[in-house]
């Protein structure tokens, strides 16, 4: 008799047993590594660069004085303001693309990244408001714009093609909410308006890193424990209905939880494109393995988020870019590729 | 071939009582009641659209009855637990999709759903049972190789063996014979009868060929228009009067010189012809 190839089973005395993807573990761990790397390098970047060791030395307490300020103070709540957002947007895009069986089916394509931009933009032009109420306004934004595609898109069951049919007639609709918002903006309010809209992490501190870690802690868990029945549904609903899935409760949780994870990611850092999209196609590819991937896309869009913002940072000189830039110039590639090789494949 | 059927007193395990179906607004069936013989196979026969596959549905709990009840092992079994039933009654749907990039292994290693748990994920049972159910369709050398790159033939055997290794006792197959060639389509009944007779499951089956469920069930039910026209066993059941007033078709109905079980030839062109216009 024979195992599932690439699996491993792990059991313990008690009789729990668990399966072990080997590729998808090692992945995961490689990414890790990756991510945390890349953070490490981020952070000495700037105008008073750190070499990566001292930058080590200084997050266990060795630096000096100001190594400790800039590191601890400046950097590192935006690094990992970065790590999480890549996080939160992976796994709510791996939880969209396997609810809907389509890689457009993501977050950023469907317009709750628009829904969380008008939210945001309602705030600051149409009330003048600070940015941790235009952050409110990008959280309730993506909410009611994530329960109206949910509404539009139901019949007897959400289904891939009326899910990204409805969201991306939902996002045309959105951004013209945005032009529209943007044309009654005084020029103070649209700069800040735009600025929001690029998506970047420039002087995210400690006050945005909380919620986020907050969020992360309370709905990653969520899904990773309904991963299992992801997998199921991912063979249609009658099927995953025969296996016992309880099949809309698990689809609407799922759902509720990615839409919190990107509005909340959005409202951190703006609306920072396609790495809900990309992430969890890449991680595919690494890991080879069926399924809906949750954990090596989330490590998978920490790894993007951090190093484009690196890029970001680096690339042109003294000429800073907001990471949403790099990441919109990048996915957008990726984006065409996508659609091509679907084409050839014959599914769009 | 013996049909445990008609007639008995004692509850089946699988029952539709007085059931009125429909999808929205539009009613398929009023107040259906079927009794499902514990141990036959059983085939459901009838004209497109005559609501075969929606009481398939409904017996399979897919679709939920606007009246009446279905009743497994006499509970209502839109109220039980979804696991518990899925132990009891597996599906095979019409419509399932392999994720990309699966194997066959893989595959047949998530009809053990209901019997794992978060913590209790891949025992040594699932690796078991998983491992005869391929044995048993026929696809065991298939295992590493991905679903995508099978023959209609071998993914459909793949589907059985998924929902053999559900272990249920009852396994309900809707057109589990649709878009296959006539040699793959004998070869899943085939093995359909194989489970039937060797592991002793309650099949019960949804088939468009009017000959291949005469051949194959021990008991068949015959549709149409919402409304069960006829049940027993086929040799009972499937004359030409049947037949023609299910299917509207004059036919003969000859023995089966293979099998001795009823044949159905449908009347030449002319001879239907003339009927026509003498009913018009």
């Amino acid at each position: 008799m024979k195992a599932i190839r690439g699996t491993h089973a792990v059991r313990t005395s008690g009789g729990f047993s668990f399966r072990v993807d080997l590729r998808a573990a090692l992945v995961v761990l490689l990414l890790t590594v990756a991510a945390v790397a890349a953070a490490v390098v981020l952070i000495g970047v700037g105008d008073y660069p750190i070499a990566p060791g001292d930058v080590v030395r200084t997050l266990f307490g060795g630096g000096t004085t100001a190594q400790e300020f800039i590191v601890n103070d400046l950097r590192l709540p935006r690094v990992l303001v970065g790590l999480l957002v890549g996080v939160a947007l992976g796994i709510s895009g791996a939880v969209f693309q396997s609810i809907s069986r389509n890689p457009l089916g993501s977050p950023d394509v469907i317009g709750f990244g628009q829904g969380s931009s008008v939210g945001a933009l309602t705030v600051i032009v149409l009330f003048h408001g600070g940015s941790t109420a235009a952050a409110g306004g990008a959280i309730v934004g993506g909410l009611v714009t994530g329960v109206a595609i949910y509404a539009l898109a139901w019949k007897r069951g959400v289904h891939g093609y009326r899910l990204v049919l409805v969201g991306i007639g939902a996002a045309a609709m959105l951004t013209a909410c945005v032009s529209y918002l943007l044309t009654k903006a005084n020029l103070v309010d649209a700069t800040r308006a735009v600025v929001w809209m690029t998506g970047s992490l420039d002087g995210r501190d400690w006050s945005q890193f909380w919620p986020l870690l907050a969020a992360c802690v309370l709905l990653v868990p969520l899904v990773l424990g309904n991963g299992r029945n992801l997998r199921m549904l991912e063979m249609g609903d009658d099927a995953a209905y025969a296996l016992g899935v309880r099949v809309e409760r698990t689809r609407l949780v799922l759902m509720l939880a990615a839409v919190l994870l990107t509005a909340i990611a959005t409202a951190a850092a703006g609306p920072i494109s396609f790495v809900a999209l990309t992430a969890p196609q890449l991680a595919r590819r690494l890991t080879r393995s069926a399924g809906p991937n949750l954990l090596p896309a989330a490590v998978m869009g920490a790894v993007l988020v951090v190093v484009a913002d690196w890029v970001a940072q680096q690339a042109f000189g003294d000429r800073q870019l907001p990471v949403g830039v790099v990441t919109g110039v990048l996915g957008g590639c990726y984006l065409l590729w996508l659609l091509v090789t679907e084409r050839k494949a014959g599914r769009i | 071939m013996t049909s445990s059927t008609s007639g008995s007193t004692t509850m089946q395990r699988l029952t539709a009582e007085a059931v009125t179906l429909g999808y929205d607004q539009r009613i398929i069936a009023e107040n259906l009641s079927v009794e499902i013989p514990d141990n036959s196979f059983t085939v459901i026969v009838g004209p497109n659209a005559c609501g075969k596959s929606t009481l398939l549905r409904a017996l399979s709990r897919m679709l939920k009855p606007s009246k009446g009840r279905v009743l497994l092992d006499g509970q209502a079994i839109g109220s039980m637990p979804a696991k518990k039933v899925a132990k009891t009654l597996g599906l095979l749907p019409q419509s399932s999709i392999a994720p990309d990039g699966i194997t066959v292994a893989d595959l047949v290693a998530r009809g053990r759903y209901p019997h794992q748990g978060l913590l209790r994920q891949w025992s040594p049972e699932d690796e078991r049972v998983v491992g005869e159910s391929m044995a048993s369709t026929g696809v065991a050398e298939l295992a590493d190789r991905y679903v995508d790159e099978l023959s209609g033939g071998q993914r459909q055997r793949v589907w059985i063996a998924m929902a053999l290794a559900q272990q249920t006792p009852l396994l309900l197959l809707d057109e589990p014979t649709t878009y296959l060639d006539i040699q793959h389509q004998i070869d899943v009944l085939d093995l359909c009868a194989d489970l039937h007779e060797t592991q002793g499951r309650t099949l019960v089956a949804v088939l468009h060929d009017l000959n291949h469920a005469a051949r194959y069930a021990d008991h068949l039910i015959a549709m149409r228009a919402g409304k069960i026209v006829a049940e027993g066993a086929p040799q009972d059941v499937v004359t030409a009067d049947l037949v023609e007033g299910v299917f509207g078709m004059k036919c003969q109905v000859i023995d089966d010189p293979e099998t001795g079980t009823p044949l159905v030839v449908p009347a030449g062109r002319k001879a239907r012809a003339r009927t026509a216009t003498a009913v018009s």
